[in-house]
């Protein structure tokens, strides 16, 4: 639990790229309670991205990696699309195979790190777009429920596909108007996060990113159940703002517009009764240690 | 982590010796067994150290799968299960060994062409993933019967691929396999083929290691990618993903990493050589006539050239062994005085063939056949009867040929 791993010779010191340096001096691997707030007190674990000015996918990014509870034992993976532009700046191990394959690279790679690393913490993260988590990827999405692989699955659902040019997806609302749906789509958004709980998902939660610190606490919830117990799932609306006609400020009210409790994206959950006892044990033990740290900060200005 | 040295002379949980791999495979007393081609493949694993073994059912290979599973149970192989398509357990195959395990899977026919989109990823991404293929037919009507129809299509992935006579071949390449894909100057995958049915449902006697011997494990450290479990630093690896950029960085970038996948197949040459005592078997090099092939058809071929004896005509053999690499020295040394070279071949286009002649001068030597498909067996007859139709010589006929 320390940035050990990332430390730099002394003799190349100067040489590393500068976003390297920072990463070592400042980025919170191995922070107990890192969380959204260390954003601009310490080195993110995102460099620039390449996504449009004012994409929310870029806050989600951001949020999440800064509440990853356990980024230097993190290995995520994504798929191909928007999220595929940003992996390459992220500082955790991350893979990019093929499109739609996400959960199925995850389900090997998870027992992979299982048998190489008995007894160790290795988290496992999926992250990719809603075409490749609920289209092309929904077989190995669900099945890899189903096995109750022990990964976080999240999909970043912007309500179509983005990178190709704005074409309709299964989670796009039924009758918006989009490439390859010329007349409107003409079938439901796919209730995903009702099929998780259905196929196993021990956490699952539907909701927006514009609230980091509940973008924070579905993060580690989703980690910390999936690493203890099983599958979780978590469909994070991150609007198309290019793709829905919106400009760079306004992903920001489109979130807030959606989060509605008669809207699409009104905050739901399910935390199945083994998460549910699994969280209530992590809460108190943060309570506990919160509470032990005020009491030592009491003692030492008594002192 | 431990050094690979070091682990050898230790034993596993299993109670194996971890064996220099060469004294392993040339220096171990050998028992000879009467087993399936499937039988063996699960023996070979036995002293593979797998960490991951994922399985899918498709004839004919789902009983070596299917047998993994048992060792699985017993303890030799670190995880196992059964993935939810070709498609699905190829890119579980690379999660795992994204992850640094040393991976085993088998497939067949349409599940080779199910799983296609993934192998020149493995390779791209230079996983040393081994995948056994049992060929069958991939045509409609629906078929399961033996074809090699399916290897034509893998030349091309940036895989390593060896076609195994035998099941001897099996057992012994399934290992040598490893020690090849895992020089960290080749680092990639090798689809280990075979003739469906013919290796996998038949008894045949093979000479196995002892099988309380097996190969040291897999070092991920030794990829020249980095290992995704965190266990090094996180590089940055590009300012910008080049994925959408349309620069001449961005394109040389992909031509030149496209270019060391075929330099480590080149790179891989010499270390086939060395385990599989060089990429071609011959015999009799000397003769007017060739048979040049690999597979099954090598042990037709084999027969036909006795057959041939017998009426006086002398007939010289090429076993090709692996066809990534493809050995085009050795083909166009082996056929140099050869006059009539044959391809017997197990499928309707006669990819070989092609090979072949694309390989050697004057390529107007090579009969590209006899060649059967779906399912039909290879006399060694039709071999005969095909030498000896080109050369001029009066020939029986064959029932159903109407020759």
């Amino acid at each position: 639990m320390s940035k050990e791993r990332i430390q730099i010779s002394e003799a190349l010191y100067d040489i590393m790229p500068s976003d390297y340096q920072d990463l070592v001096k400042s980025a919170t691997y191995g922070k107990e309670d890192r969380g959204w707030k260390d954003i601009g007190s310490s080195k993110e674990l995102i460099e620039q991205h390449s996504l449009c000015a004012g994409c929310p996918e870029s806050m989600a990014f951001r949020y999440i990696l800064a509440s990853l509870p356990n980024p230097e034992d993190t290995v995520m993976v994504g798929s191909t699309g928007c999220t595929s532009l940003v992996f390459p700046m992220v500082a955790v191990h991350n893979i990019h195979s093929l499109f739609g394959n996400q959960n199925a690279i995850a389900s090997g790679l998870k027992r992979a790190l299982s048998v190489r690393f008995p007894g160790r913490v290795k988290d496992v993260v999926v992250l990719a777009g809603d075409g490749a988590t609920v289209d092309i990827g929904l077989d190995m999405t669900l099945q890899a429920w189903f096995r109750q692989e022990k990964f976080t699955t999240i999909c970043f659902d912007n309500e179509l596909y983005a990178n190709t040019g704005g074409q309709e997806s299964g989670l796009m609302q039924k009758g918006f108007v989009a490439k390859m749906a010329p007349v409107g789509k003409l079938f439901d958004k796919v209730r995903l996060p009702e099929i998780a709980r259905e196929s196993g998902c021990h956490y699952v939660v539907n909701c927006t990113v514009s609230k980091p610190s509940l973008v924070e606490k579905v993060i580690r919830n989703a980690v910390h159940v999936a690493r203890e117990i099983g599958p979780t799932y978590l469909q994070l609306y991150t609007p198309c703002i290019l793709e829905i006609g919106k400009n760079s400020m306004e992903g920001l009210q489109e979130m807030r517009d959606s989060e509605k409790p008669t809207e699409r994206f009104a905050y739901k959950e399910y935390i199945s009764e083994p998460a549910k006892q699994l969280l209530a044990e992590l809460a108190a033990k943060d309570k506990e240690r919160k509470a032990a740290a005020k009491q030592l900060a009491g003692q030492a200005q008594a002192n | 982590m431990a050094d690979i040295k070091s682990v050898i002379g230790t034993q596993n949980k299993k109670g194996q010796t971890f064996t220099d791999p060469w004294k392993l495979l040339h220096e171990a007393p050998r028992t000879p067994s009467f087993f399936t081609g499937s039988e063996v493949i699960k023996e070979a694993i036995r002293r593979a150290s797998c960490d991951v073994m994922i399985a899918y059912p498709i004839t004919p290979q789902s009983e070596a799968a299917a047998l993994i599973g048992e060792l699985f149970a017993e303890g030799y192989v670190g995880d196992y299960f059964r993935g939810e398509s070709e498609f699905a357990v190829m890119s579980q195959c690379a999660g795992a060994a994204f992850g640094g395990a040393r991976v085993f899977t088998t497939t067949a026919g349409p599940g080779t062409m199910r799983a296609m989109e993934n192998f020149p990823m493995w390779a791209g991404a230079r996983l040393p993933i081994q995948m056994i293929v049992t060929c069958r037919g991939i045509n409609s009507p629906l078929s399961i019967q033996p074809d090699t129809l399916e290897i034509a299509y893998l030349l091309n992935t940036g895989m390593l691929v060896w076609h195994a006579e035998t099941a001897q071949d099996f057992f012994d390449w399934i290992l040598k396999g490893y020690m090849v894909s895992e020089e960290p100057d080749v680092h990639l995958p090798l689809a280990l083929c075979c003739d469906g049915f013919f290796v996998t449902h038949t008894k045949d006697v093979v000479n196995l290691t002892p099988a309380d011997m097996c190969l040291p494990p897999y070092d991920p450290y030794r990829s020249p990618v980095p290992c995704m479990d965190m266990e090094c630093p996180p590089v940055r690896m590009m300012r910008d993903p080049f994925v959408m950029k349309s620069n001449y960085i961005s394109y040389a970038t992909h031509a030149s990493w496209q270019q060391e996948i075929w330099a480590a197949i080149e790179r891989s040459r010499k270390h086939s050589i060395h385990w599989l005592n060089g990429l071609i078997d011959t015999e009799n090099v000397d003769a007017d006539i060739m048979i040049v092939t690999s597979g099954t058809a090598v042990s037709q071929g084999r027969e036909a050239i006795r057959m041939l004896e017998d009426e006086g005509v002398r007939c010289g053999l090429v076993k090709v062994k692996t066809l990534r690499p493809w050995p085009e020295e050795e083909i166009r040394e082996a056929t140099k005085n050869a006059k009539h070279i044959f391809v017997p071949e197990f499928n309707v286009t006669g990819w070989l063939a092609k090979e072949i002649r694309a390989t050697i001068p004057n390529p107007h030597r090579v009969h590209a056949g006899p060649h059967v498909c779906g399912g039909m067996t290879m006399p060694p007859e039709i071999i005969v009867s095909e030498i000896k139709t080109a050369l001029g010589m009066k020939t029986f006929s064959l029932a159903g040929r109407g020759s």
